[in-house]
């Protein structure tokens, strides 16, 4: 636990660092992208990585966050921050709802329901007009020449420097909630649900309540991620904010980083976010998709070559501190039940 | 935007003698494209419940066999019904090849990583189609069947969705048949079963998983040739179905063809029924919504076990 703490202050002191080391905006874009998905990795590992549900839907979470933010300043000219709290408590409440029918299934067919229930908000969202429907909305801007505290309220900045801090300081919150977790009763409960349903049922415990929490939290987190990832981009539409590539690029992250490991989700996402960043800006401007062609060969060769995740290899390093990390290597119920 | 109000929706007024006639119309539409996601399934679930992999790119050998059927057209002049067999073929080498390629590494990683190689494939796949033959929708506009209507009493069908309708039912049975009767299909139903039992039976599992994964290519090519007499070619045209393919398959049971065939139907039904009572917009809502119902019966689909 304390060489943990150790890693995770490193970690957060590099990130803490590099604005001040370089101003490229390139590089700082990568780095709050970088934060907004690793913290969203962390919400999906509670719920995956801890307790074993795969979840393909975690974008509904992230889009009601943006949503709620977005409209309730657009419509209400109400600072997000009230957005961000409200908006994961819808989150936490549709969460709740869709837990209820969908924690009944098992492995693939938990997956599939979240990806549906995903797909359903998303076609609720493409033609409700009271949130503009297919067009998006962009965000009103503030006055160019207002002062810090007022762009502090209304989350918007003209540089990008205060998003990284506001991002790091909200990852920090996560991993930190995150190995608290782990390493709590509750964590305990979940891993047990995680390795057997039936066997954590006969010990006394009570695995639907139990899932239920984490999706909870992890919706409520996914939520403010996407409230600030809406914010930083000032413009959100269904097709973008509730699709698929987003379910799936934090599986991503996360499974190739090191599932089931607080440290995971931020390993996945320093590769994968400067990585496809780096091909967008090289390569993105041509609109030929050249850049996600390449992302994606990328992404087959990580995976052929590597498919335990980056932590596979810090651990195949590290084999003898590797007891002190039993943190759980993630291994996620995937079987049909055959 | 408009949009439908509830009160123009057919829900609410009395079914006249034509309304019967239109839903009629609507139902026969429905259950013919239901038969082409019943076979796009097939392929999906075969390699679902032999290797136990969600394949994301499913959809994508689809966009392939599409613009193979719209090539062989615009280039050589061959119809898409003859170019069928050469769709068919093609994706069943890329199914192997992909197999050899990339899944034979990672199909014994922990959890979710064949999944994400499957999806970079995906991403590979649709871009590159992007980047050699552009983003526009392409059209096979005068094949052999596009444009002919049949007419059964009041109902026009046309006649791309009634040959792609019994070319998908003879193909599914005839994958049926394959599974259920041959040595090759007997030993993919064991190595689903139990893969060590079945390479201790002296079943060679890998050529059973290569073989697999270029049936469900075959599946799905065979499926492409047919939709691209009447459905536009881009490269994001496949996405949809697999997802659409996913939720057909859960809701029959993996690895079951028959779950897979009336999981296809009820999704056919379901689209086009949906999307006339409740406006087109909502025909996938609806879909994914009956996937949730299913599953609240029967938590395994209707076939699994």
């Amino acid at each position: 636990m304390v060489k943990n703490k150790k890693i995770l202050f490193i970690i957060i002191a590099i990130l803490a660092l590099i604005p001040i080391i370089t101003r490229t905006k390139a590089v700082l874009n990568a780095i709050i992208l970088l934060l907004i998905f690793a913290t969203l990795g962390e919400a999906w590992n509670i719920i995956t990585g801890f307790a074993g549900q795969t979840s393909f839907g975690h974008a509904a979470f992230f889009g009601i966050g943006a949503y709620t933010s977005t409209i309730v300043f657009y419509r209400y000219n109400i600072t997000p921050w009230v957005g961000l709290i409200l908006g994961g408590i819808i989150a936490a409440v549709v969460a709740a709802i869709m837990s209820y029918p969908c924690f009944k299934l098992k492995g693939h067919y938990f997956a599939v329901a979240t990806l549906a229930v995903a797909e359903i908000i998303k076609q609720i969202f493409v033609s409700w007009d009271y949130v503009e429907g297919a067009t998006g909305i962009s965000l009103p801007i503030i006055q160019r020449s207002s002062g810090f505290a007022k762009r502090l309220f209304y989350l918007q900045f003209n540089e990008k420097i205060p998003w990284v801090y506001i991002c790091l300081v909200l990852f920090t919150a996560v991993i930190l909630l995150c190995s608290y977790l782990e390493n709590s009763k509750m964590g305990y409960y979940l891993k047990a649900i995680r390795e057997s349903h039936e066997v954590a049922e006969s010990i006394g415990i009570n695995p639907t309540n139990y899932k239920l929490y984490a999706m909870l939290i992890s919706a409520f987190i996914s939520a403010i991620c996407g409230s600030m990832y809406a914010q930083y981009i000032l413009y959100i539409d269904p097709f973008m904010i509730f699709s698929l590539d987003i379910s799936m690029k934090i599986v991503l992250l996360t499974v190739l980083g090191g599932v089931g490991n607080v440290f995971g989700p931020i390993i996945g996402a320093s590769i994968f976010i400067p990585l496809s960043e780096f091909t967008r800006i090289k390569l993105g401007g041509s609109g030929t998709g050249v850049d996600l062609m390449i992302y994606g060969l990328l992404i087959i060769l990580i995976t052929c070559y590597q498919p335990k995740g980056v932590i596979g290899i810090v651990q195949k390093l590290t084999e003898k501190s590797k007891k002190t990390n039993v943190g759980g290597e993630g291994k996620i119920e995937a079987t049909s039940g055959n | 935007m408009k949009y439908r109000r509830a009160e123009d929706s057919p829900l609410f007024t009395k079914l006249k003698g034509e309304e019967h006639m239109i839903i009629a119309q609507i139902i026969a539409n429905g259950i013919l494209m239901g038969f082409i996601y019943a076979l796009v399934s097939v392929g999906l679930t075969l390699i679902w419940g032999v290797m136990d992999i969600i394949n994301f790119a499913h959809g994508e050998f689809l966009m392939i066999s599409m613009y193979t059927a719209f090539w062989m057209f615009s280039l050589f002049a061959m119809d898409p019904l003859i170019a069928l067999p050469i769709c068919t073929i093609l994706i069943f080498v890329i199914g192997v090849l992909t197999y050899l390629g990339i899944i034979r590494r990672v199909i014994n990683a922990p959890g979710l990583t064949a999944l994400l190689a499957t999806f970079g494939l995906s991403m590979f796949l649709k871009n590159l189609a992007q980047f050699l033959w552009t983003p526009n929708f392409r059209y096979i506009n005068n094949s052999m069947v596009s444009g002919k209507t049949i007419e059964l009493g009041s109902i026009v069908i046309g006649v791309s969705q009634v040959v792609a309708a019994v070319a998908s039912i003879i193909l599914t049975v005839a994958v049926m048949l394959f599974i259920d009767r041959t040595r090759t299909g007997k030993a993919i139903q064991a190595t689903a079963l139990n893969k060590n039992t079945a390479l201790l039976m002296g079943i060679n599992t890998k050529k059973i998983y290569a073989i697999t994964f270029g049936l469900s290519g075959a599946c799905v090519g065979a499926a492409g040739a047919l939709m691209a007499t009447f459905f536009p070619i881009y490269p994001a045209s496949g996405a949809l179905y697999s997802v659409l393919a996913f939720v057909s398959v859960a809701m029959g049971g993996f690895g079951n063809i028959k779950g897979a065939l009336f999981g296809g139907l009820i999704i056919g039904l379901a689209e086009a029924l949906g999307g006339y009572m409740l406006g087109t917009q909502f025909k996938y809502a609806i879909v994914f919504l009956i996937y949730l119902i299913v599953i609240q019966v029967r938590p395994k689909g209707l076939f699994g076990w």
